[in-house]
């Protein structure tokens, strides 16, 4: 993982409430055996025709949309399934985070294993975001755990301190469980096992 | 005597294997179940830090998602399919994990295999990477869905860090009616809390209509808790419980079996234990549900009419709802009844099991399904299918004109070929009604076993209760 750096962006909108996570990235993708590609299948059924053709209006197709690194969703976003082809297809696109008034579990915990940042912000906060010009640009710092308007205002957004030293520092979890091998040992010695797959 | 707990309390703190300040609480992991799809770049990242599986013998794998429900003999023709499954079973075998691989006679949904084979039991945590895990939870089962790096987590540690959720009473009292059914007490908590009703939560189902379930509803009700928002639903187990799981295949037997019911038997929630949030459903008021929209929490009675969005205040919430009719090209406050139907499907990990099957073949004996409609019959698993063929179910499913396949989650999710075509609709007895959820362009209605054979019969939305005796 790579550090995770303060960043300034213009936005894009997709707001739209309980967007799932068939919709980030359609099932019919989720055949690969790698993490490669997923960021051209983001949205895929509202991005292209039945073609295949990009829809000339759907925002991610705009040129200017592609370098822009947050998008601000309507409320429970990633609701579904527990793909993490979702958050892979995101920061492949070239988003770094997702504002929301909230997201849903599984969603957010993969966002925070793959360095893209779910910030929620309270409703007045997200209609004041939404009611910005097309090239309003935000600053997000996770250290300070700020977004920053372009009026110059802020708002603190919460992160638990754990994922906040993961993604600050680019440690990967698994590195910190794998550390902790003498308390799974003792756990296992105590531990009343009633299944033997093997058997 | 201590503080009373919550069976989610109990499960909770049973399974702390250390909890440091500044990092959340290290959880062990009893059962990870592992398919096709969710677990090919876990592996990877395995073999590229050069870790093993730390314990094969708390990991099963079976193939589901992208596997043909089309005769075995014939290849699998997708050829990204085809190699997803491969390098499952190429996983499972290079890491020493048991698996029921495309060919074997026990293949199945992973959320069938689990219980069937008695893999699942009581008290233990269970991950998977997939969010219908918690269908496990009904066997008293801390059980949720995961993602890949996660997968990869429990393969090589069979710990997760986690984070402590919040207790949320799900209480259903009462007697259901004739042709109400489990599916439709989990798609009325759906509709009642909403698709983010449940976020950051634990459900724990109770109540005398809770009690009075079958293993196999129970698990119906506990697989949508996600539809909901809740990672994790489940019930505490009691003799259904017991009585459903002795003598499967992995579960402890004799001595053991006696010492493990009586650990057990210490499950349930303790008189007086506080949960965070509650809410309850009457089961008796409850009819038969269907959902009208695009996702699971938009859903009413079947005698209902579609909500107008002019009567939503919420401006985003209505033009959610306006968008949801345009997709699903439904008009506002028509009724469903009567609504033509294209497809039927009757499978997936909440209604494929040999009790839904029983249920549809119930409805469609002697009886024809329209010759619009194509409906497709799907067994949740290789050992139900057989089962349901001893019982002459198939003959019952072929002379009324539907089609009997091989197990698997089929046009639950369209991963395999099996799939609506733009424009048509479907009553599924499935989980998931998102836009092109089961093919792009395709139109779901969620509904149970016996209302989506009755939709198949009438060719359209239709009320079981007409067709009963």
């Amino acid at each position: 993982m790579i550090k995770f750096t303060p960043f300034s962006t213009k936005i894009v909108q997709i707001p739209v409430d309980n967007l799932d996570t068939d919709q980030i990235i359609p099932a019919r993708f989720l055949k690969t055996i790698s993490k490669d590609g997923l960021g051209d299948q983001l949205f895929y059924d509202w991005r292209y025709d039945a073609e295949g053709k990009p829809k000339p209006e759907f925002v991610l197709n705009q040129d200017w949309a592609k370098v822009r690194n947050v998008l601000l969703a309507g409320d429970n976003f990633g609701c579904g399934s527990s793909r993490e082809h979702a958050p892979w297809a995101l920061t492949q696109y070239g988003f770094r985070a997702v504002i929301s008034t909230s997201f849903a579990d599984i969603f957010k915990n993969n966002s925070l294993k793959n360095s893209l940042l779910p910030i929620v912000v309270d409703p007045e906060t997200h209609k004041k975001l939404l009611a910005l010009p097309e090239d309003a640009e935000l600053s997000i710092d996770l250290a300070s755990q700020t977004l920053t308007l372009p009026d110059g205002s802020s708002v603190t957004f919460p992160v638990d301190e754990f994922s906040k030293y993961l993604l600050l520092e680019g440690v990967d979890e698994l590195g910190y469980i794998l550390q902790q091998e003498e308390s799974i040992q003792a756990f296992e010695a105590q531990r009343h096992g009633t299944l033997n797959t093997l058997a | 005597m201590g503080q009373p707990k919550t069976i989610i309390e109990k499960l909770w703190d049973q399974h702390v294997v250390v909890e440091k300040p500044g990092a959340p609480a290290l959880i062990y992991i009893d059962l990870h179940l592992v398919h096709e799809v969710t677990s090919p770049q876990a592996f990877a990242g395995l073999r590229s830090r050069g870790l093993k599986v730390r314990r094969p013998d708390l990991t099963f794998a079976t193939t589901d998602h992208s596997t043909p429900t089309t005769p075995k003999n014939l290849p699998i023709v997708d050829p990204i399919a085809a190699a997803q499954v491969k390098q499952l079973e190429e996983n499972a075998k290079e890491f020493g994990i048991p698996c029921f691989g495309y060919h074997s006679p026990q293949q199945g949904i992973v959320h069938v295999i689990g219980p069937e084979n008695g893999l699942t039991q009581p008290g233990m945590t269970v991950v998977c990477g997939d969010s219908h895990t918690a269908t496990h939870g009904a066997f008293g089962a801390l059980a949720f869905g995961i993602g890949t790096s996660e997968v990869e987590m429990v393969l090589a540690t069979q710990c997760l860090p986690q984070r402590k959720s919040k207790t949320f009473e799900v209480r259903v009292d009462g007697v259901l009616k004739p042709g109400v059914t489990a599916k439709d007490i989990i798609l009325a908590l759906c509709a009642k809390v909403g698709i983010g009703g449940g976020t950051g939560s634990v459900f724990e189902y109770c109540g005398s209509a809770i009690r009075s379930l079958t293993m196999e509803e129970r698990m119906t009700v506990c697989n949508m808790s996600i539809e909901a928002g809740a990672r994790a639903g489940l019930i505490a187990p009691d003799d259904v419980t017991y009585q459903y799981l002795n003598g499967r295949r992995f579960v402890p037997k004799g001595a053991e079996w006696d010492a493990a019911v009586e650990r057990w038997k210490q499950l349930p929630t303790d008189e007086g234990a506080t949960y965070d949030k509650s809410v309850s459903i009457d089961a008796s008021s409850l009819e038969p549900m269907i959902t009208f929209g695009t996702n699971p929490g938009m859903g009413m009675p079947i005698s209902g009419a579609v909500p107008e969005p002019s009567n939503v205040s919420d401006p985003i919430e209505r033009e959610s709802l306006t968008k949801a009719l345009n997709y699903m090209a439904l008009e506002p406050g028509k009724p469903l009844l009567g609504q033509p139907i294209d497809v039927v499907f009757v499978g997936s990990c909440t209604n494929s099991r040999i009790s839904d099957l029983r249920a549809a073949a119930s409805v469609l004996k002697g009886r024809k399904v329209n010759p619009k409609v194509r409906m497709m019959v799907v067994p949740g698993s290789q050992i139900i299918k057989k089962q349901a063929e001893s019982e002459g179910l198939d003959q019952v499913f072929r002379e009324a004109g539907a089609e009997w396949r091989e197990a698997g989650c089929s046009m639950c999710i369209a991963m395999n070929g099996d799939q609506l075509t733009p424009g048509q609709y479907s009553v599924s007895t499935s989980n998931r009604n998102f836009e092109g959820r089961q093919g792009k362009g395709g139109r779901t209605f969620l509904a149970s076993p016996e209302t989506a054979a009755a939709s198949a019969i009438e060719g359209a939305v239709a009320d079981v209760r007409r067709l009963m005796p």
